[in-house]
């Protein structure tokens, strides 16, 4: 399983990589494995304020609904506008293609997991 | 995740679903596989060519005797004695309250046998109700599920993969008839049946532990017309697709087989039957439901549990709901009144606070070309 080692992670199994001030948000190879085809992706909408730790979306595949959690707090900028045709990028790119939306962020979040950190977690999950 | 009260049970083919990588979840007290890869895949592989299941999670319960016809006229709703040797019925077990616990494929294996195949989380059920209902009959009830593995082979191309491996002129064999031959080798009880809504073959297996290399047989000579292990994730949207019920989700124990619109498995021209008092009253009393298909206009899954509203009032509940790899939107089966008039109003289901567009339309979704 692949797990980058420039991105952070939550618990949550969401990844994110913060640019200038921008965070991009997706959800880990791990997360798109364990939930199968994903079919369907609600992303938070364009203005809206995200709180770190508070779902804010949701990822339905075939069989489950899964809320997706911020990482971040900020306001949402831009969201990823090509899941609606193709939400099954998230399952064959998540670290690319299958990003989930960008928040400009108001503060640098001081608790996400290094891949090294993740890697851990999601071994003690399988 | 909570720990199970008790580990699962694994079936004879437990080795072979994992080294082909397959997704293993508890279901039903049986670790049984979800996917082995992409659920989506499995799903068009059988719609197009052909795939293996693992159904060895449910349940074989055989009766023999000079009586076992008239303990299963006796036992469940359907007239299983007028049943001909080598042919098979789908037919329901109710209570006294005509409340349906579980639905039932039931093949007739000779004059004095049958095989009453259930649904895995109902087996206890299905079993001691019918050792107790045959007590008064000269036969003798014996739940065999632990002894059966049960493969499924199903898709358009399943009589090519099968055909060169069995004893069995497989166009002898009609949909819903089952007979004693050999599948690689092995003596089986190869039926023409299945929950998917193509044509395909449902082989039992006795003892269990011969599953193995029957399924490696079959996917060494399906290799080549596209057979795919297939898991359960892949089983219940092929059966939404054709419109099936499927037991806890269409049918329950609070519902009789009327109340399901399914009341013509029930039959009345036969002596008496458990639940038959009942079931007079609900055939005469009941508003039956209706089940219906709706099909959504954009892309959000709908899930069984879900309100289905006209014209933002409530008029049913659905069932059951996936994504049609098929149909390539979302759809679901629903409970409405059976006198709702559906061909007017504006259609939505309520997707957790949001309501989702939806076209009320003919059950099933899909139906294969003959």
């Amino acid at each position: 399983m692949s797990v980058p080692t420039e991105l952070g992670y939550t618990a949550k199994h969401e990844w994110v990589v913060i640019e200038d001030g921008i965070a991009t948000v997706g959800i880990t190879s791990f997360a798109a494995e364990a939930l199968g085809d994903i079919v369907y992706v609600e992303t938070p909408e364009a203005g809206s304020e995200v709180s770190a730790g508070e779902p804010c979306g949701e990822v339905e595949s075939t069989k489950s609904v899964s809320d997706i959690y911020s990482p971040v707090n900020g306001e949402v900028v831009e969201v990823n506008e090509a899941l609606e045709d193709e939400p099954e990028s998230v399952n064959s790119e998540p670290f690319g293609a299958g990003w989930l939306f960008r928040v400009r962020v108001s503060e640098e979040p001081s608790d996400l997991l290094s891949a090294e950190e993740y890697t851990k977690l999601t071994e003690g999950e399988e | 995740m909570s720990e199970p009260a008790s580990a699962p049970r694994s079936t004879t083919l437990r080795e072979v679903h994992e080294k082909a990588g397959a997704t293993l979840v508890d279901f039903a007290g049986w670790l049984m596989p979800l996917r082995y890869g992409s659920e989506t895949a499995e799903h068009k592989a059988v719609r197009e060519a052909a795939g293996l299941f693992d159904l060895s999670h449910m349940g074989e319960i055989r009766l023999t005797g000079p009586q076992a016809a008239d303990a299963l006229d006796h036992a469940l709703v359907g007239y299983l004695s007028r049943v001909k040797v080598g042919r098979a019925r789908y037919t329901m077990i109710t209570d006294e309250d005509g409340g349906v616990l579980d639905d039932l494929i039931v093949y007739r294996l000779g004059e004095e046998e049958y095989l009453v195949v259930a649904n895995a989380a109902n087996v206890p059920v299905v079993a001691s109700a019918l050792a107790e209902r045959a007590s008064g009959f000269d036969t003798e009830v014996a739940d065999e599920s632990a002894d059966h593995a049960l493969i499924a082979l199903q898709g358009p191309r399943a009589v090519d993969v099968l055909a060169p491996l069995t004893d069995a002129n497989l166009d002898d064999i009609r949909y819903y008839a089952g007979y004693e031959h050999t599948v690689a080798g092995e003596p089986v009880l190869l039926a023409r049946t299945g929950y998917t809504g193509e044509d395909g073959f449902e082989i039992f297996l006795n003892p269990a532990t011969k599953a193995p290399k029957v399924w490696e047989a079959l996917m060494a000579e399906g290799e080549r017309h596209g057979l795919v292990p297939a898991g359960l994730s892949a089983r219940d949207t092929l059966r939404m697709e054709a419109g099936m019920p499927l037991y806890g989700q269409e049918l329950t124990a609070e519902l009789t087989p009327f109340d399901a619109g399914l009341g013509r498995v029930v039959k009345f021209d036969k002596g008496d039957f458990v639940g038959r008092a009942a079931l007079e009253e609900a055939s005469r009393t009941s508003r039956p439901r209706r089940l219906i298909g709706l099909l959504a206009r954009g892309r959000r899954p709908l899930r069984g549990g879900q309100d289905v509203l006209r014209d933002d009032a409530v008029v049913g509940t659905t069932t059951s709901g996936a994504p049609s790899p098929t149909l390539g939107r979302p759809i679901a089966m629903a409970y409405v009144d059976g006198d709702l008039d559906t061909s007017t109003g504006t259609f939505t289901v309520d997707v957790r606070g949001r309501a989702e567009d939806v076209d009320v339309v003919e059950l099933p979704f899909y139906k294969r070309q003959p």
